[in-house]
């Protein structure tokens, strides 16, 4: 319980942060909408079903990609991270916390996109909607803990994407297949395989990123 | 408490610490003193385990949990009150009645007032009082304090000085300084870097 309250309380204050400073939610929800508005007017008006999916599934990996560049900004900016890396708690549930924040701000973006993409699109049926919340889980996971490693370094907004976007490919191919294919099932199992097996690597491995 | 030996810290090329030794007992105060950039913050980063010496020695005998610092930033949220900045640490450090040990840290570093204010409207003095206030929350058996007089009023200097002549014997302390002559005082030791 107390590693959970840990958590609780982690997450508890970047919430608190987010509501106090607006500097990502906003940003990632402008940039959502105003993507799918954009691309609504650059597609032909015969283009495909598929090629507006593939479109949305952009739009989501790179409006987490600017929730994940503000993810440990109060922490770098403030020095923050040295009293939480200090404080007796178990450090994975700095990224535990920290992951669910961004889990929080990715839904509520999509909560705006998915209505978006439905209005200009094609409709959203379940399979999709199953794939952009297992395809949220993975990007929190692997985010969260990459954003923690950019934070570390100098090039952190040119790091971050270069590393975390060969590692979303899997996501974005489960995503797109479960949102497209006749055998959803198969991706769906796909996404939720990734999730667990890089969610486990991430919790390991976040006192190595943030301890010298 | 600490004992370190032939203590080297380098930044790629460059040698920050070179040849340090020193012991702290549990009831030590060691002043470590040198002009800027001779390794004072590196020293304490080092015995937080904040960094890792690149050669030589260092024994900390105590859990993480039991250290109190203090470092140039005042590591607290600034977006947060001083109230929910110390809530988070005193959860996350699993104080015992962690309200009241608020409540009395904040009265006792004249911060009860101004408890529910952001932190980024305080000032630099004030952040330094309420970064005081996270080192101590826990009630460390090790405090390391680096400039701890930084930002500090005659007002706050006189809080600090009061805070360590009653916390001198009961926690072992390394304050790093290069004006020693306030802390002199309370040392058992010092140790002067180049």
């Amino acid at each position: 319980m107390t590693y959970l309250g840990d958590v609780a309380a982690l997450a508890r204050k970047d919430l608190l942060l987010e509501l106090r400073a607006r500097d990502t939610l906003p940003a990632m929800l402008l940039f959502v909408l105003s993507t799918l508005v954009v691309f609504h007017f650059v597609l032909p008006g015969d283009s495909s079903e598929l090629a507006a999916t593939g479109l949305l599934w952009v739009a989501i990996v790179f409006t987490a990609l600017l929730g994940l560049s503000r993810a440990f900004a109060a922490e770098r900016e403030q020095g923050v991270i040295d009293g939480l890396v200090l404080a007796p708690s178990d450090r994975s549930a700095i990224w535990l916390g920290k992951s669910l924040s961004v889990l929080a701000f990715l839904a509520l973006a999509e909560l705006v996109a998915l209505p978006a993409f439905a209005l200009f699109y094609a409709p959203v049926d379940g399979p999709m909607v199953a794939g952009v919340v297992l395809a949220d889980l993975g990007i929190a996971a692997v985010g969260t803990l990459l954003a923690a490693v950019a934070a570390a370094s100098r090039a952190r907004e040119l790091l971050l994407p270069l590393i975390f976007l060969p590692l979303a490919i899997p996501i974005i191919v489960g995503g797109v297949g479960a949102s497209v294919t006749e055998d959803p099932a198969r991706y769906v199992g796909f996404l939720a395989l990734y999730d667990a097996l890089f969610a486990v690597i991430c919790w390991a491995s976040f006192e190595y990123v943030v301890t010298e | 408490m600490i004992r370190a030996r032939g203590l080297e810290k380098r930044y790629g090329d460059k040698r920050v610490l070179r040849g340090v030794s020193f012991d702290v007992r549990p009831d030590g105060f060691l002043v470590v003193t040198g002009p800027n950039g001779s390794g004072k913050t590196t020293l304490l980063r080092l015995c937080a385990g904040l960094a890792v010496p690149s050669a030589g020695e260092l024994d900390v005998e105590l859990e993480r949990g039991r250290i109190g610092y203090l470092g140039h930033e005042p590591l607290v949220y600034r977006e947060l009150t001083a109230l929910e900045n110390l809530d988070l640490y005193g959860r996350l450090y699993r104080v015992a009645e962690r309200r009241e040990r608020i409540g009395m840290l904040l009265e006792r570093f004249g911060l009860w007032e101004a408890r529910h204010d952001r932190a980024d409207s305080y000032s630099r003095g004030m952040l330094q009082r309420l970064a005081l206030c996270r080192a101590l929350l826990h009630e460390p058996t090790l405090l390391l304090l680096d400039e701890p007089y930084s930002g500090l009023d005659t007002e706050g200097a006189s809080l600090l000085d009061r805070e360590l002549a009653e916390r001198r014997g009961q926690s072992a302390f390394v304050v790093a300084t290069h004006e020693p002559e306030r802390i002199v005082v309370h040392a058992s030791s010092t140790l002067a870097l180049a």
